[in-house]
């Protein structure tokens, strides 16, 4: 018995101490001496003030503010769950198209994270209008600023386009 | 589907090849022992435990020695997350977990499932995930490696008695393959954005907080030992855990390069590769159908929202994240659940109702397409030496696998192992679809209600850990029967595995001759594929018509619930 129980309880004990504290440790001091901005996680300070992370969606209220994708969860950090045959679903996609054809499927369903930091280049395009009306600027204005903040695919075909909202919302700047 | 769509899965399979040749020869000097390059702490190791590692040990043995390891992992992980509230690195202050939440989270994780019914952010203090959960990440894997080299070299040696040693498997797995795969992965994550500090969480101008915590390393070895369980309760959908398109190509590359280069080194160590590349082929067939299924259904998208107006050419974005899209979800849910991984990207339970019976089918297959580290081979060799038996009864000569006889003992104990899960999974599916403690837990109505349930206890039998997500977890009922159900899907297939170890070890093997039935071309590929889909496959049929396929049809006939 001792000589089965004593190896396991070494092994164990020896891992927890060298996989659970030392190395996590020594990565951890490793990881923020290389990568501080990252493994702090990639948070925007303007002024002092930190007003987000590049990787988290920040909803700004009103028209003037480019809109992240909506969250599944009432607390809005959180995906929905619901399933394909949902009523809930349905109503809920069927009141954020609004009546309208052709809606970006992102703009109308909320992600997996219910923290999505980007939104399609199609869902920004059709934000144009509203956010340049309400700031009185030129819709193309307003658009040349989405362009430039498109991210491309990778090697042409690794990722997926996107607009990261919180980075255009804040090279946007109050209205 | 687009053609960059199915480029991005083409590449992602390909760099999973490639790199599982050298992986598989590393794996194989790994075990033989060849490599030492902490060669101090390793010997260390041995010496404090007292254990020889030259020193072979018999089946039963073997498997003694990893069941002690295993309920020690279980009663310190236990305390550990009781405890957690008076214990350091608790910097949210967060409350010890009750104890059936604990009882449940301790055994999923000892078992490599990682079903999670907590949400790590909220209810896991820095010290459970790196010294609790993050360990058993590590050691449940080196664990199902360390069994998966013991049935290899049963099946390499003729007329012997050991396995090999189990403390040298596991320091030497641990020590020379996962640590430095999980050292250079977490700082590849890191650089790309994965936070890896010890505070708690950063506020945000307003008052709001995000939760941060050193999750790189963790969600390294998550992939890498295809465990699965999240950082953040989002899992890999977190923009934390897999922000950009770079992390997410590693992830699924992780999640599937171990299993695969784990065929190889069978081949190796057996002796002849043709045999492990056979094994590569038929997982891969599966992941590559199981990939196509998925993304066509995705990439459909619902018809009922189509209905209200979204543009039918971006398929189904409900639960999934703009910068990993439909392939890379589709192919995700594929690899997690056929590697026995679990991890999620995009949430399944949106799925449409085919592409989320894709990921629920590859788990009830057996975990073997390619499997978990270590349980994908020897999950897969269970059903190896029930293609041969039946192929031998079609011609009537006893059956053999790599010159060695199979008889009655190891078939009874292969269809043991066989039978356990769908027994599990379909009996407290019955149960719980009538039991008002079971159903309170379910959150959609429909057809879609039973896949939840299904789904639940499909991933814990089959030590996935994936979930459709809208089922509460976190009550007694449900995590008293999940945590039973990971407990029988590990053991009561690990132990039958090692007796046919122990049994197939002491044959000998005997040389090819004019009347083998050869067990690589693509004739044996075909049969032993079939055999998956007949016998893992076939007793799910009547409950997936119930759960997904009949949401299909209520879909295509415009019904909600």
């Amino acid at each position: 018995m001792w000589n089965l129980l004593r190896p396991a309880l070494v092994m164990l004990g020896g891992f927890t101490l060298l996989l659970g504290l030392i190395v996590p440790l020594g990565f951890t001091g490793v990881a923020q001496a290389l990568f501080p901005h990252t493994a702090n996680g990639s948070l925007i300070v303007r002024e002092g003030r930190v007003v987000g992370s590049d990787l988290i969606a920040r909803r700004m209220e009103g028209a003037a503010w480019f809109q992240p994708r909506a969250s599944g969860s009432v607390a809005g950090d959180g995906p929905s769950n619901l399933g394909p045959t949902s009523a809930a679903l349905l109503e809920a996609v069927r009141a954020r198209a609004d009546g309208q054809r052709d809606v970006p499927a992102d703009a109308a369903t909320a992600s997996g994270s219910g923290l999505d930091p980007h939104i399609s280049p199609a869902h920004a395009a059709r934000q144009v209008a509203r956010v340049a009306s309400a700031r009185g600027l030129p819709p193309a204005q307003v658009q040349a600023l989405v362009d430039r903040h498109t991210e491309r695919r990778l090697l042409g075909f690794l990722g997926e386009p996107r607009v990261n909202v919180q980075r255009l919302n804040l090279a946007l700047g109050a209205p | 589907m687009t053609l960059i769509g199915w480029a991005q899965i083409a590449f992602l399979l390909t760099l999973v090849l490639a790199t599982a040749v050298p992986l598989g020869r590393y794996i194989a000097a790994v075990a033989e022992g060849r490599v030492g390059f902490l060669r101090p702490l390793e010997t260390g190791f041995y010496r404090t435990a007292g254990v020889d590692p030259a020193q072979g040990m018999g089946w039963q043995r073997y498997v003694l020695a990893m069941l002690a390891l295993n309920a020690a992992g279980f009663l310190l992980l236990y305390a550990l997350l009781r405890a957690q509230a008076w214990l350091p690195l608790n910097p949210a202050e967060l409350p010890g977990l009750s104890p059936w939440l604990a009882f449940n989270t301790a055994i999923s994780f000892v078992t490599n499932t990682n079903w999670q019914a907590y949400s790590g952010e909220t209810a896991m203090s820095h010290l459970s995930q790196m010294a609790g959960l993050a360990v058993q990440n590590f050691l449940s894997a080196a664990t199902g490696i360390a069994l998966a080299l013991a049935l290899t070299r049963a099946l390499a040696a003729g007329g012997v008695q050991a396995l090999g040693n189990f403390w040298a498997d596991l320091v030497r797995i641990t020590l020379y393959l996962l640590l430095p795969l999980a050292l250079l992965l977490g700082m590849l994550l890191v650089a790309q954005g994965v936070p890896q500090t010890l505070s708690a969480g950063a506020t945000l101008e307003g008052g709001e907080v995000l939760p941060l915590g050193p999750a790189a390393f963790q969600v390294a070895i998550k992939q890498l030992g295809t465990n699965g369980g999240g950082f953040f309760g989002v899992n890999s959908a977190h923009p934390f855990e897999n922000p950009t398109a770079i992390t997410n190509l590693l992830q699924l590359w992780a999640i599937l390069a171990l299993p695969f280069a784990l065929t190889l080194t069978f081949g190796r160590m057996v002796g002849d590769m043709r045999q492990g590349w056979a094994l590569s082929a038929v997982m891969m067939l599966f992941v590559i159908a199981g990939t196509a299924l998925a993304y066509a259904a995705e990439a459909a998208g619902n018809p009922l929202h189509i209905a209200a107006g979204l543009n039918p050419a971006d398929g189904n974005m409900e639960g999934k994240e703009v910068r990993h899209g439909i392939a890379l979800s589709a192919l995700w849910a594929v690899a997690t659940t056929g590697a026995s991984n679990g991890s999620v990207n995009a949430m399944h339970d949106s799925f449409t109702p085919l592409g989320g019976l894709v990921p629920m089918f590859l788990i009830q297959l057996g975990e073997v397409l390619p499997g978990g580290v270590g349980s994908g081979l020897y999950g897969i060799m269970v059903f190896v030496l029930l293609a041969v038996f039946v192929a031998g009864l079609m011609v009537g000569r006893t059956p053999e696998y790599l010159g060695k006889k199979i008889q009655a003992r190891e078939v009874k104990l292969a269809m043991l192992a066989v039978l356990v899960v769908p027994l599990c999974v379909l009996g407290f599916s019955a149960v719980a679809a009538v039991l008002p403690a079971a159903l309170a837990s379910v959150q959609d109505a429909g057809p879609h209600g039973l896949s939840e349930i299904l789904y639940a206890y499909s991933s814990a039998a089959g030590n996935n850990g994936s979930a459709f997500a809208g089922l509460t977890a976190d009550t007694p009922y449900m995590n008293t029967t999940l945590g039973i159900a990971m407990l029988l899907g590990r053991y009561a297939i690990i132990v039958p595995v090692l007796a046919i170890a122990g049994s197939l070890a002491a044959k000998p093997r005997a040389p090819d001759s004019a009347g083998s039935f050869p067990t690589h071309g693509p004739l044996f590929v075909g049969l032993l594929s079939g055999i998956i889909l007949i016998l893992g496959g076939l007793q799910f049929l009547p409950a997936l018509f119930l759960g997904p396929v009949a949401e299909h049809f209520a879909l295509m006939a415009g019904q909600t619930f």
